[in-house]
């Protein structure tokens, strides 16, 4: 009796030994080189082997840190730079897509692309705002503002009409783009946007629709005046086109008086939209506030003429549509 | 064991068929060429010997018939006759083929083929108009492209980015005349002027200059501050001031640009300008100076 037991009383003494010998002489005593804490049968035992190497991992990395720290100090003023963390911005594979400013050839496709009469001043935006079918209440408040938003927009309801139909009517009465907005179970998340007489139409993806009763510390409503457009980070091709696209939405000479910015910042293919107002507190600081709703869009597909999803000359369309891989707005990821 | 009403006594009424379906009110019948859809002893295919259907494949409707003679060689059983597309000729083949079959079949068949002409006619009015596309929604996708949003919204940095973009724009003069920062201006001159010579005369004048720039704001703005209070209300006020004047006189906007910006400043309670808060301490000052006089004098008396 005592056998046993003082034998099993040893054995769970050794078994308790065991880890506190293990952490006392790890790896190279017990174990053979090359050895990983998975190769461990017994799941348990693999575990707290594993906690434990997280541990002495975590520890290490601290104690680097607290010496390069010193070493910063000690060094002063003689300290090599501090080295920049790779962002996805950093490890950009230069695109050569991307556009230059002096570039002769781009700028020459763009005096005579659809957009030449907006940027020439020969025709002024006029924009027609609808939605699919039976838009709910959501859409509608936010149609609602983005017309108020965009000076020159009008917003018309669906009623089952069909597009292709509407966009005659539209050329007729001399409406310069037409944005629909997709709703999808009372949220809107979609957007069309096409440059009616004979323009390429975008379609994207639209995300974090935030009304104006939902942005905290906003302004008051938006005023009459026609708005500033910043365009952030559309560098490629693509990007441009799309940026003038967006440009074409607001009329040409903003009215600095009123101090209304509308933003749309491109950044890893999402294009935010942000509207707000700025004020200048010295040349060096300006405050902004931001009123209006804001949303994030991303782009699906870039069509040649106006909107025909079946027969139309698809200039780009994002590659989970169609399992090749394309462009980005702003370059390829490395 | 092939008489119909064997048939019909042991599968359909008494023991299991396996294309009868129950509901509380009816019973239907599952099988493909059934008249009616209905389990009952005169419209059940397998209880009926001399049996008709109208089924419609692609558009096209066809009449198939099963009679008693071919009751021996299933794969033979159905005959089957095409239809023509005009509706009264169809009917008139329908009658033609099934003549001397009994009333409920003609009937039957003949009701069949209304309804499924009239559904094939609304299936092309309703290709014609639009097709609502249902694309399904990969969880995943969405769950990684939400994902993706989030910390590009972060790298964005946008209020850094617009503001950035706004002062690049306001150096660059796109502005014009509104804004008008003197020491903007006056910084320029003085790069010259420290090119040339006389380094530290140039930083005492424009000390001077900024000091005499405040004293003006400081005066103009009490004058302004007493009547406006919300920065809104200062907005439309010099908005709406700015539009009746139209063109631009410099000074008057700028002074009010000023005091617009002391007054935000103060409301939004943002990190204060030197300016508005000595501005503020000698509006109220010149308030005080002037109560305390008259006691003094009157002490005095």
């Amino acid at each position: 009796m005592s056998g046993p037991g003082s034998m099993a009383s040893g054995a769970a003494a050794g078994s308790a030994d065991g880890p506190a010998d293990a952490a006392r002489a790890p790896e190279q005593a017990l174990f053979p080189p090359g050895f990983s804490v998975s190769e461990i049968k017994n799941k348990q035992r693999r575990h707290f082997m594993f906690l434990r190497w997280k541990q002495q991992q975590r520890k290490d990395k601290l104690a680097n840190k607290r010496k390069r720290k010193k070493e910063r100090e000690a060094l002063g003023d003689k300290a090599p730079p501090k080295p920049v963390p790779k962002t996805i911005e950093n490890q950009r594979v230069y695109d050569e897509t991307t556009v230059d400013p002096n570039d002769e050839e781009v700028a020459f496709d763009e005096s005579t692309d659809e957009f030449a009469p907006y940027f020439n001043r020969q025709t002024v935006p006029r924009i027609l705002i609808t939605t699919s079918d039976r838009p709910r209440g959501r859409t509608v408040r936010f149609c609602e503002q983005l017309s108020t938003i965009i000076p020159n927009s009008h917003v018309y309801y669906r009623r089952g009409l069909a597009l292709k139909r509407i966009i005659p009517q539209c050329i007729s009465r001399d409406f310069t783009d037409l944005i629909v907005i997709n709703e999808d179970r009372k949220i809107p998340n979609g957007l069309v946007l096409s440059h009616l007489p004979d323009g390429p139409t975008a379609h994207f993806r639209m995300s974090s629709v935030r009304l104006r009763k939902e942005i905290k510390r906003k302004g008051k409503a938006p005023t009459e005046h026609q708005p500033e457009v910043i365009l952030n980070n559309f560098t490629t091709r693509l990007g441009h086109s799309i940026g003038r696209m967006f440009a074409s939405l607001f009329p040409h000479d903003p009215q600095f008086i009123g101090r209304q910015v509308a933003t749309f910042h491109n950044q890893r293919d999402y294009i935010f939209f942000r509207f707000h107002r700025y004020i200048f507190k010295s040349e060096k600081k300006v405050g902004i506030q931001e009123l209006g709703p804001r949303f994030t869009l991303k782009l699906r597909s870039l069509q040649k003429g106006t909107f025909d999803s079946k027969f139309g000359e698809y200039e780009w369309i994002h590659k989970t549509l169609l399992m090749w891989s394309c462009y980005c707005l702003a370059g390829k990821v490395g | 064991m092939h008489s119909d009403d064997v048939v019909w006594d042991s599968l359909g009424n008494k023991q299991f068929c396996s294309y009868k379906i129950k509901t509380k009110t009816h019973n239907f019948c599952r099988n493909e060429y059934n008249l009616t859809g209905l389990c009952n002893r005169s419209s059940c295919p397998l209880a009926n010997s001399q049996y008709a259907t109208i089924k419609e494949e692609k558009g096209q409707c066809y009449l198939y018939m099963k009679t008693i003679e071919r009751a021996a060689f299933p794969s033979r059983l159905w005959e089957r006759v095409r239809l023509s597309k005009n509706y009264e000729k169809a009917l008139e083949e329908i009658d033609e083929n099934l003549i001397y079959w009994p009333r409920f079949i003609r009937h039957k068949c003949k009701q069949r083929f209304t309804k499924i002409t009239q559904y094939l006619i609304r299936i092309r009015k309703l290709t014609l108009k639009r097709q609502r596309k249902l694309i399904p929604l990969s969880k995943k996708v969405e769950r990684r492209e939400k994902r993706r949003e989030e910390k590009a919204l972060i790298a964005a940095q946008l209020d850094n980015a617009i503001e950035k973009e706004l002062l690049e724009r306001l150096k660059q003069e796109t502005y014009g005349d509104i804004y008008n920062f003197p020491i903007h201006a006056f910084d320029k001159a003085l790069e010259q002027q420290d090119a040339e010579s006389e380094a530290e005369s140039d930083t005492e004048e424009k000390e001077e200059e900024e000091g005499d720039e405040d004293a003006d704001k400081r005066e103009f703005v009490e004058v302004e501050e007493s009547d406006l209070s919300d920065f809104e209300d200062m907005d439309k006020l010099a908005t709406s001031s700015e539009e009746e004047q139209d063109d631009k006189s410099s000074s008057e906007e700028e002074e009010r640009e000023m005091a617009e910006r002391t007054c935000h400043s103060k409301s939004k309670g943002k990190a204060p300008v030197k300016g508005p808060a000595r501005t503020k301490r000698a509006y109220i000052e010149i308030e005080y100076e002037q109560e305390i006089e008259p006691a003094s004098k009157s002490k005095a008396a």
